[in-house]
């Protein structure tokens, strides 16, 4: 079976405008990234700052322009699709936004918030208190919460009315923009354990975008780890975390001290500071920052080589690996 | 002696609901040298603390009680002039955000002269200063970097030349609100490493407030543990995160995806609310979302000591000591 959503070389590019004495270029924020979501399953993407994460989760969603590649949804081509077309199938790809009370409009009240999908699609039969209701207890909030606006009510339940709004139409893929940036650590678990427990009983797709490898480990099949707008590795989650075949992978499983003082310390240091998309690096993109750089890094772009779970982007995975197990 | 001694402070701001008790009996103290670290979730009165600290509170905060003794003296008795001496000399502060903490249309050299301003010495030899200090918390060709404004800095740099500027006049007490929040993973161990090496050069105390459990336990040599407007646990890293002696410090840990090893669809969480601040519950601050409630947490709990230099706020101490 094929999968649900299937991206291929897909490239977002930006023009940027020029000032007086230089002339406009372009930057690709995504560069030829290619990726599958199965039906009923969570594809996690990782990528600190401005390694173009959230700007292909937008192009799936339709709200950037993909310059080059295909974006297969069922079958269908989102890439130039119409905008009438698109806004029919927004009752199944539907975007979870990472500022859980700024995308909320602070007039409107939960109710007309959580039904304002059933009003944009033009679904009039819809009894809207009774999905009010409906979608409030499915996202563990009471009834009563239906009438309130959303300075009224904590982040973290912010965060369900937005999960309640996404779910509104019984979408098949959800993507979730950073669900838990700024939610404390106590109730962080809350939201990820809610959209665990809602694509058991939905069979959601959901594609999360995060910069925190913990919240991807625990709720996702598959994670694809972006670095300068490119996939640099790809796997099954479990394997990703207990063997990673890329230097950023293990750069970013280090970066995540664990609250014991006296915990043994795998660390990996990264030289210097992610490099501008403006001028990106010759060879593999990641060398001026790799720790274990050879003189062939500088020189030669590394393939996109698979293997039996799943797939990265380094010359010598097997060499620093090795490295790695031994000084551990 | 501590550096910072904070001593039974309570703090509340009038609100149209009625007294919002945002610190209530808060005790603790940054030994010279040390670096403390204040745990907490939002509400537990982080920011307040820090802003009675600086004395740079909102117009409708009252001190209830208590001291805020620096270097022996209380501050809480200075007057204003007295204080915006001691702000950015003996006492300074790195915020959260790297982006907002620099004025835009001057260059950082501008800016890290003008905090001279103390100094009669001639403007080269402050830029001299400035120059050395952004060497120090590692910045690649310092001189030509001054020339240059923040926008043309990266995040984790801005963020090191707050730090670079806090740590300027070599102060007694840092106080570092969230430095590493707004940064990426990979440049927030690049911090906390420069920042600790800082620490052991200058050897200044530093109050480091963080959420990040995982930052604290490698930075911290001691840790408080806040809820809601009170210390519930404080002690050493290794005592607190090894042994947590409060239900919350030790749900918290739980909670921590770091801490789970193996993969689970179903995350530990802390179920409930924190308590309204303008009508306190009677006894037990935590009581109402504690697993280990019993009939004693209607009466608030003291601070007991779990074993030396480790208190709580629990009656489950007191308790297994008298069995």
């Amino acid at each position: 079976m094929s999968a649900l959503l299937q991206i291929r070389d897909v490239f977002v590019r930006f023009h940027l405008r020029g000032g007086i004495f230089s002339s406009a270029g372009t930057i690709d924020a995504v560069s030829g990234v290619s990726l599958d979501v199965e039906e009923g399953k969570t594809y996690g993407i990782v990528g600190e700052s401005g390694s173009g994460k959230t700007t292909l989760a937008r192009a799936v969603a339709g709200l950037h322009h993909a310059s080059e590649g295909s974006i297969i949804y069922r079958g269908q081509e989102l890439v130039n699709l119409p905008e009438a077309e698109f806004r029919k199938l927004r009752r199944e790809i539907v975007m979870m936004f990472q500022d859980p009370i700024g995308s909320l409009s602070p007039r409107l009240t939960i109710k007309s918030l959580i039904t304002e999908p059933f009003r944009i699609q033009g679904m009039k039969d819809r009894d809207l208190d009774a999905e009010a209701r409906r979608l409030l207890t499915m996202v563990g909030l009471p009834p009563e919460f239906a009438s309130r606006y959303p300075y009224q009510i904590s982040g973290g339940q912010a965060r369900r009315v937005g999960v309640a709004r996404a779910l509104a139409l019984d979408p098949k893929l959800l993507i979730a923009d950073e669900p838990t940036a700024g939610l404390d650590v106590s109730i962080q678990g809350e939201m990820l354990n809610l959209l665990a427990r809602l694509q058991d009983e939905l069979g959601l797709a959901i594609m999360i975008i995060t910069h925190n490898l913990n919240v991807v480990r625990h709720i996702t099949d598959k994670v694809g780890i972006m670095y300068l707008g490119k996939l640099v590795e790809e796997g099954a989650t479990e394997e990703v975390f207990v063997r990673p075949q890329h230097p950023y992978t293990l750069a970013l499983l280090a970066a995540n001290p664990e609250p014991d003082p006296d915990a043994q310390l795998m660390r990996v240091e990264l030289q210097g500071e992610p490099p501008s998309i403006l001028r990106r690096p010759k060879g593999c993109e990641f060398h001026t920052r790799c720790p274990f750089v050879q003189a062939r890094c500088s020189r030669d772009v590394p393939a996109w080589t698979t293997h039996a779970s799943g797939a990265h982007r380094c010359h010598f995975p097997e060499i620093w690996t090795r490295e790695v197990q031994a000084a551990s | 002696m501590a550096v910072l001694d904070i001593r039974d402070l309570s703090v509340s701001y009038s609100t149209p609901r009625g007294s919002l008790r945002a610190l209530r009996n808060v005790s603790m103290t940054v030994p010279e040298g040390k670096i403390v670290g204040i745990v907490g979730e939002s509400g537990c009165g982080k920011s307040t603390l820090i802003s009675s600290i600086i004395r740079l509170m909102a117009p409708n905060a009252q001190v209830g009680s208590g001291e805020v003794r620096f270097k022996g003296t209380d501050l809480l008795a200075r007057s204003e002039a007295e204080m915006r001496a001691l702000r950015g000399t003996e006492i300074s502060m790195v915020f959260q955000d790297p982006m907002q903490t620099h004025n835009p249309v001057l260059t950082v050299g501008q800016q890290m002269v003008d905090i001279q301003y103390r100094d009669k010495k001639p403007k080269a030899e402050k830029l001299k200063r400035a120059a050395e200090m952004l060497a120090l918390v590692g910045i690649p060709d310092p001189e030509a970097r001054l020339n240059q404004y923040p926008f043309e800095f990266s995040g984790g740099m801005r963020q090191r030349i707050a730090i670079a500027m806090a740590l300027m006049a070599r102060p007694a007490l840092l106080i570092a609100d969230e430095p590493t929040t707004a940064l990426d993973a990979t440049l927030e161990v690049q911090i906390i490493k420069r920042l600790k090496e800082l620490q052991d050069e200058i050897g200044c105390g530093v109050l480091f407030i963080s959420h990040h459990l995982g930052v604290i336990a490698e930075l911290c040599d001691e840790v408080v543990v806040m809820y809601a407007g009170e210390v519930v646990e404080s002690g050493t890293v290794r005592d607190v995160f090894h042994n947590p002696a409060h239900p919350y410090t030790a749900a918290l840990l739980d909670c921590d995806p770091g801490h789970i090893k193996v993969k689970t669809r179903v995350l530990p969480t802390i179920p409930g609310n924190i308590p309204d601040l303008v009508n306190l519950p009677k006894g037990c601050i935590f009581a109402d979302r504690c697993d280990k409630r019993h009939k004693a947490c209607d009466t608030r709990p003291a601070l007991w000591t779990a074993r030396a230099g480790h208190r709580a706020a629990c009656h489950l101490i007191a308790e297994k000591e008298t069995a």
